[in-house]
């Protein structure tokens, strides 16, 4: 697992980024290959990071973005200039995700069904208490890196990089409305596994679990 | 209102996308545990919005692996370039290539048969 680096939001070095990136990108437009390397060296821990959240491991996530770089310089030319680079990277990188892993499919067996359960390692001590921050981000990794592939790429695109539905859909080769339902299940799964005590007491007001929901589902169609 | 109508739309009520109507809002203002999901969902949607600050260093050599294979990619579209976009002056090469090479044959042909000869013999 590679370490994690919690970088502090700097909005002004940001801007000044993006811009710098802007001009890079239009130097790059205009076939100078040495912008398009600065442009790699200045976008790779992101695309990595991304890359690595959608695969799930290293090797994986370096294929995946050496393939996004290949396939962003050759599409340069068709990149709009009024979008952010780092948004259209992160579609490329998405895409080639969602490639990988469907192959990977293909050629093993590991991939978890969507419906699989989510197991709980931490079900003891009071949920609230365990609530804080940055044990909170812990347990989220942890997580989402147990959830289904197809249901972790949804929640990463939309919660974390803030992608419209209509690009993820787009990206991943889904409808909208599979993107939305994916959404769904990707954060109620989310949800459970962080707070579990609220959803595991069962009661008796007509609220229950996973397996019921499912077959009650499969009843409706 | 049973809890199961309205907790489909809680994340939706936390992230800002979706808008309960009044009936659904009612239960919510009344019902402990859906006020509570709805805290659980903010509180999730927020600790992954705060995940994109986070990156992971990937291990070394991933720069120069990703701009080698652009190295790679460029040699080939241009050797492609060659081939098809050049056609006008690489005509002019292939008929000087034609001559250097008619003579460079001629000299490999007499190697072989040399060769050839000294093997059966």
């Amino acid at each position: 697992m590679p370490r994690t680096v919690t970088r502090s939001p700097r909005p002004e070095s940001d801007e000044q980024m993006t811009g710098g990136l802007a001009d890079l990108v239009a130097r790059a437009r205009e076939g100078d290959k040495e912008a398009f390397e600065a442009i790699v060296r200045a976008t790779y821990v992101d695309s990595y990071t991304l890359a690595h959240r959608l695969v799930g491991n290293e090797e994986d996530a370096r294929d995946v973005v050496q393939e996004a770089y290949m396939r962003a310089y050759r599409g340069l030319k068709r990149f709009r200039g009024d979008a952010q680079f780092t948004t259209w990277m992160y579609r490329i990188t998405a895409n080639c995700a969602a490639t990988h892993l469907g192959r990977r499919a293909r050629h093993r067996h590991d991939e978890l069904p969507d419906d699989a359960q989510i197991v709980d390692l931490s079900p003891d001590g009071d949920p609230e208490a365990n609530a804080a921050r940055s044990a909170l981000r812990d347990r989220l990794r942890l997580a989402l890196a147990d959830l289904p592939p197809k249901l972790r790429a949804v929640v990463v695109l939309r919660d974390i990089y803030d992608l419209p539905h209509e690009a993820i859909a787009a990206e991943l080769g889904i409808s909208e409305s599979a993107a939305k339902v994916r959404l769904h299940r990707a954060r109620r799964k989310l949800r459970e596994r962080l707070y579990p005590m609220a959803s595991d007491d069962g009661g008796d007001d007509g609220r229950h679990g996973e397996g019921e929901e499912g077959t009650e589902a499969v009843r409706a169609m | 209102m049973r809890c199961d109508a309205v907790a489909e739309q809680l994340a939706g009520v936390a992230d800002g996308s979706v808008q309960l109507d009044s009936r659904a809002r009612k239960h919510v203002e009344t019902c402990l545990r859906c006020q509570a999901e709805l805290v659980q969902y903010r509180k999730l949607l927020r600790a992954l919005r705060t995940m994109r600050t986070e990156v992971l260093e990937p291990a070394p050599g991933l720069v120069s692996d990703v701009l080698a294979a652009l190295e790679q990619a460029g040699e080939r579209q241009a050797v492609r370039g060659m081939l098809s976009g050049r056609k006008v002056a690489y005509v002019g090469g292939i008929a000087a290539a034609t001559a250097a090479g008619a003579a460079g044959a001629i000299v490999i042909a007499t190697l072989s048969r040399r060769g050839r000869l000294r093997l059966a013999s």
